[in-house]
């Protein structure tokens, strides 16, 4: 049932800009009900900032069930913070204590730029897809979609793979600040599926070499899979491996052909 | 001042339009296609794929989304699936059925043409989504799996787990994000349509704000798509996204896009109901949950106790009690509206009592744990995140809550509106649910829309236009719609008052809800439409937006979305007042049967209320289009 938690401390990292230098500013919630999600208490807050003439927290945050990828956050060190399995907007505040006090910083990472406050610059993650992450198929010219079948343990993986969102908690989580999960999850998505195979190669190369121009290297920590609120499995990152050293050798092959 | 609108269908008999218009729709040669330039604004599923098409056939393409990436629009939280008219399992399903079934669900207050187009092109979405890799649901022979969804009477939804509009949106997202890196398409993230510029009576570009900078600048183009999505945040808490908003429509409506339909919006029965004043948005859990759960009340108002202490013959199942046949199936209208009036009768249960209960103790009790589990784990896992409580031991609650709009930007056959130039697609259009929408058909039109009908129509108009000069953003109509969007901003920075927009908003939307909600009267209606337009004066004294409208600021952001708002509120109340008849999503309680069920005055209002900007939002004019049927009869739903 209901509880209220009392005398919250919360240490929130302000910036105004990507070049200027942020601090921690120091905001107490006297009384929130362990019902409220936790950005809803930031929702509270705000409007008390904005009642007291001061501007509002920014973030990032949008349908808040968990599924668009657009909210993000430090919580206590931890990225979406220490439910597992959940990004902070479906994180509910009776994971909290009264008297905790929480730190919440924007994600940490050299290749998600920090925009404003809390919110960061995740447009790496679209270059990664711009370079191969997709099918090429026209609209228009696609074949009866029963003509291929896919077997379901294929097809489950694949999803397991696909349900990725895209939010950039791998990265904030990696010491490196690698994006070895997220680029993994579409390329193993797609070089599973037999739709895929036209471009497996290429796709693997692409994606990799894209990734590596933003991002880290990943020295296989573990700690994005802990972090990721789809838990989605680090064997992506094999199978990603597996294929950029075919794709190597692959390529390579054309290239002296040609 | 009103006429009759024409939806330009084809001729010939109703499945030969769509292929007669392909055939006699004038087409721009590929090697003119790059001389044309459209503009998509919105990339959610109608967006992306109409983005992502376009460019691969040749034209210009600018895409502007609010969001940071295209892939966080809103379609992405679809959960249930798509219907298309595969007839994979061999059940009777066909392009007629899905065609007259569409029609039925909407309460025969749809365009037959464009419905029929629908439905013959939802075979094509799934053969194009699975070439581009969606992982659909698999049999273990590798075909693709269907289930029966909504009440059809055939599976035909196919699906990816409880991930449908995730996976398509991603999908479309690649399709569009292929395009970007080849440079087909110009993307502009984190940017918000602000207006539409419209010169000598058509569409010729339109105003962003970028987000970030908060500098406003101009676009222009031959043609301008609008997908941005519906409006049901009108009534503050939804299950909409935070973000989504009318704003994109309503500019263009204000510049003279007719609006069709405003009152027709849908309300999703089992979401979790609300448990703080300050709670930002509604969860939906999916419909599957009624297959097994029983939905009760208390019989008797008031009553408190725990769920489990409640004997079984002082509950009221009262959907099992009301309609036999269909019991707790019974569809989303209908058992949204039975849930309103226990609760309103005070056999509301929770702390808030503003829920029901939809219980599985009956079913664990005949399936066992494990079998439910292996159904609705999922869900149940996040109900227990939101709510803290464990469905396997407690009765879920839930509530109605706005879900879906039909109403949206009027369209012709061809998707455009009523200014030259300018299209909506998707949720943004009015065109093919009628009254009320069938569960898994909005990703189906907005797919529809995008991949399928708009790269074939946009030519039809774009042909006209070879070789002539149109105006670029130096014609002094940008600068001075640039002017008024400045304007605009700088009157909420500096009204100076006390109340923040998501004050206003919250209000706003209690009003709404209250009087335009799940059932509408004659008298709350006339009600609402004082009380929007004196909340509205007061935010228009009262507003309160700190920081100031150079760089990023949300506060400012949300204010020109929520003034939209009531202005739009206005015009739903309007319509819903206008419309003395029951249809679908829309109730009106002097409209009922004896049974409480919806009557419609089919002699008198089967028709699309489209209505027109005057200036004045109290004042609008009323339009309509006539739908004619050809091919199908009127019948009574009936769910007893």
């Amino acid at each position: 049932m209901t509880n209220t938690l009392k005398n919250l401390t919360l240490k929130v990292w302000r910036q105004d800009g990507p070049n200027t230098s942020g601090s921690f500013e120091t905001h107490t919630i006297e009384e929130i009900t362990d019902e409220a999600s936790f950005l809803e208490m930031i929702d509270i807050l705000n409007e008390r900032l904005i009642e007291d003439d001061k501007e509002a927290i920014v973030f990032d945050h949008d349908c808040r069930e968990g599924i668009c990828g657009t909210c993000s956050l430090m919580i206590n060190g931890q990225a979406h913070g220490p439910e597992r399995g959940t990004a902070t907007c479906q994180l509910h505040m009776r994971k909290f204590s009264s008297g905790d006090t929480i730190v919440i910083e924007p994600w940490r990472a050299s290749a998600f730029p920090i925009i404003r406050d809390l919110m960061v610059d995740r447009s790496s993650f679209d270059r990664i897809v711009e370079a191969g992450g997709y099918i090429t198929a026209a609209t228009g010219g696609a074949p009866d979609a029963n003509l291929i079948p896919v077997p379901k343990p294929v097809s489950d993986a694949a999803m397991d793979a696909a349900q990725c969102i895209g939010c950039g908690a791998c990265v904030a989580a990696c010491p490196n600040g690698a994006a070895n999960l997220f680029t993994a999850a579409k390329i193993t998505h797609l070089n599973l599926l037999p739709q895929g195979q036209a471009e497996r190669y290429s796709r693997a190369e692409d994606m990799v070499e894209t990734m590596d121009s933003f991002f880290g290297s990943c020295t296989n920590h573990g700690e994005c899979e802990a972090a990721c609120p789809k838990e989605i499995s680090i064997d992506v990152i094999a199978l990603m491996n597996a294929d950029y050293r075919k794709a190597k050798v692959q390529n390579r092959k054309q290239l002296s052909r040609t | 001042m009103s006429s009759i609108l024409d939806s330009k269908s084809p001729e010939g008999l109703l499945a030969d339009k769509w292929q007669n218009f392909k055939a006699n729709e004038k087409l721009v040669n590929p090697a003119n296609k790059r001389k044309f330039k459209v503009i998509v604004v919105g990339t959610g599923l109608a967006g992306a794929s109409a983005a992502a098409t376009l460019a691969e056939l040749g034209y210009q393409v600018d895409a502007f989304t609010f969001h940071d990436s295209p892939r966080r629009a809103h379609s992405i939280a679809a959960q249930g699936g798509i219907n298309a008219a595969k007839n994979y399992r061999g059940d009777g399903d066909s392009v007629n059925r899905l065609f007259y079934d569409t029609i039925k669900g909407g309460d025969f207050r749809s365009r037959e043409s464009n419905v029929h187009r629908l439905a013959e092109v939802s075979v094509n979405i799934i053969d194009q989504m699975v070439a581009q890799g969606v992982p659909f649901a698999r049999e273990y022979g590798g075909m693709l799996d269907n289930r029966s969804f909504g009440g059809a009477q055939v599976s035909r939804t196919f699906y990816a787990r409880g991930q449908t509009g995730q996976q398509l949106l991603l999908g479309a997202y690649q399709q569009l994000a292929r395009q970007v890196g080849q440079g087909g398409v110009r993307l502009f993230n984190r940017s918000e349509l602000v207006d539409v510029v419209v010169i000598e009576g058509r569409a010729a570009g339109v105003v962003v704000r970028d987000l970030m900078t908060g500098e406003l600048s101009s676009h222009s183009a031959h043609a301008v798509v609008l997908a941005t999505g519906g409006y049901g945040n009108a009534f503050f808490l939804s299950t909409n996204a935070m973000a989504c908003n009318v704003t994109a429509a309503w500019r263009a409506h204000k510049r003279g896009a007719f609006f069709a339909n405003p009152c027709y919006t849908q309300i999703h029965p089992t979401c979790i109901p609300q448990s703080d004043d300050f709670q930002s948005k509604l969860t939906l859990m999916s419909e599957s949950l009624r297959n097994d759960g029983r939905v009760w009340v208390p019989e008797v108002a008031g009553d408190n106790r725990e769920p489990h202490l409640i004997p079984e013959d002082e509950r009221d199942y009262y959907l099992e009690r009301l309609y036999p046949s269909f019991g707790n199936l019974a569809p989303r209208d209908i058992s949204s509206r039975a849930a309103k009036r226990a609760v309103d009768a005070g056999q509301g249960v929770g702390l808030k009592q503003n829920g029901v209960y939809l219980d599985f103790s009956e079913a664990i009790g005949r399936l066992g744990r494990d079998t439910v589990a292996e159904r609705y784990g999922n869900l149940f896992d996040m109900y227990e995140r939101i709510t803290g409580e464990n469905p396997y031991d407690v009765p879920m609650r839930i509530y109605p809550a706005s879900h879906y709009t039909m109403g949206g930007l009027w369209v012709d056959y061809e998707l455009m509106t009523t200014i030259p130039g300018l299209y909506a697609a998707g949720e943004a259009n009015f065109s093919d649910h009628g009254a009320n929408r069938l569960g898994a058909s909005a990703l189906m039109q907005g797919l529809s829309d995008g991949y399928f009908v708009l790269p074939y129509t946009i030519s039809n108009y774009l042909s006209e236009w070879l070789n002539k000069s149109v105006p670029d953003t130096s014609h002094p109509e940008f600068a001075k719609v640039e002017n008024e969007a400045r304007d605009r901003y700088n009157r909420f920075a500096s009204v100076g008052g006390t109340r923040s927009p998501d004050w206003f908003h919250r209000e706003l939307g209690k009003i709404i809800w209250d009087y335009c909600g799940m059932e509408r009267t004659e008298a709350g209606l006339e009600k609402a439409l004082g009380e929007i337009p004196a909340l509205y004066e007061e935010f228009k004294k009262d507003l309160r937006v700190t920081g100031g409208t150079d760089g990023l600021n949300q506060t400012l952001e949300k204010a020109g979305r929520v003034e939209d708002f009531f202005e739009l509120g206005m015009l739903m109340c309007r319509d819903a007042l206008d419309r003395k008849e029951s249809c679908g999503g829309h109730f009106r309680a002097e409209y009922q049967t004896e049974e409480g069920e919806a009557l419609r005055d089919d002699d008198n209002f089967a028709h699309v209320a489209a209505w027109e900007n005057t200036g004045d939002p109290m004042a609008p004019n009323r339009h309509v289009e006539d739908l004619v049927y050809e091919e199908v009869h009127f019948q009574t739903r009936s769910y007893k």
